[in-house]
């Protein structure tokens, strides 16, 4: 493996017909770098849960994930609205999500939560009216 | 149980891999309208059951290494949802039966459940 190998891709707002291709797209490419399933199992919910909060939430963004020999990072960045209480939004259950996009099965405020339970760090730098940046770490030797 | 073995199980149609039924072993099920609970509590080679009906189903089980995916309640899933299924030689079948029935033939017939961690209150 290179010591940095790095993929981004843009995702679209509201688009739900191709929302996940970007973080198929990632699994696609940890499959290939050689990344353990152990390892690219996690990444695929932090990867997706992040791609569908910037699809629902965040009118789109970047899904970006860079891979070194020691660790995984996935980051979402958006120029959303921002996420105005943080610890609210980490709390199981809690989604502001429209009825149109809990029928798609999704907005269960399962999304943060799960990114959290599958990372071994998590960053979220948001600002009402500006944006979010999630920055998500799998470490490869834990 | 190979997929083959569920389908008859359950009297379900196949809309799609009809050729790919008796290679794919099925070990547990999981069912939910949740994706972000598939996304929790499915295992890897997990079949999983659903109501909904849209592509993200397909979207979620390709990113969980779910191998196939039965809509409950004689659902039909989206065009784009087939479509997607197919490209990725994902077996789709429908059972005419509710969510509970299709789960209670499947559960008599050995079928193990995924796994749900403790939860801290």
């Amino acid at each position: 493996m290179d010591s940095h190998y790095e993929v981004e891709f843009p995702v679209r707002g509201d688009d739900f017909l191709a929302a996940g291709e970007a973080s198929n797209q990632i699994k696609e490419t940890l499959v290939m770098l050689g990344v353990p399933s152990s390892i690219s199992r996690r990444a695929s919910v932090i990867t997706y849960e992040a791609e569908m909060n910037l699809v629902i939430h965040a009118g789109g963004g970047i899904l970006r994930a860079i891979i070194t020999p020691e660790k995984l990072t996935i980051e979402a960045i958006d120029r959303g609205p921002g996420i105005p209480d943080l610890d609210l939004a980490m709390r199981e259950g809690f989604s502001t999500a429209s009825d149109r996009v809990r029928e798609m099965g999704f907005g269960a405020g399962m999304g943060l939560p799960n990114i959290k339970r599958n990372a071994d760090s998590l960053e979220i730098d948001t600002e009402v009216g500006k944006g979010t940046t999630l920055t998500a770490t799998v470490f490869f030797g834990r | 149980m190979n997929l083959k073995q569920i389908a008859y199980c359950i009297g379900a149609e196949i809309l799609h891999g009809e050729n790919l039924l008796e290679k794919v072993e099925i070990e547990r099920a999981y069912a939910s309208d949740l994706m972000s609970d598939v996304l929790a509590f499915a295992s890897p080679g997990t079949l999983l059951l659903t109501g909904l009906t849209n592509v993200q189903i397909i979207r979620t089980a390709q990113m969980m290494d779910i191998p196939a995916v039965v809509f409950v309640r004689g659902k039909k899933p989206q065009e784009e949802a087939v479509a997607l299924a197919r490209s990725i030689g994902m077996p789709l079948l429908v059972s005419s039966k509710s969510m509970y029935e299709t789960c209670g033939r499947l559960y008599a017939a050995g079928l193990s459940p995924c796994v749900i961690p403790c939860r801290e209150a």
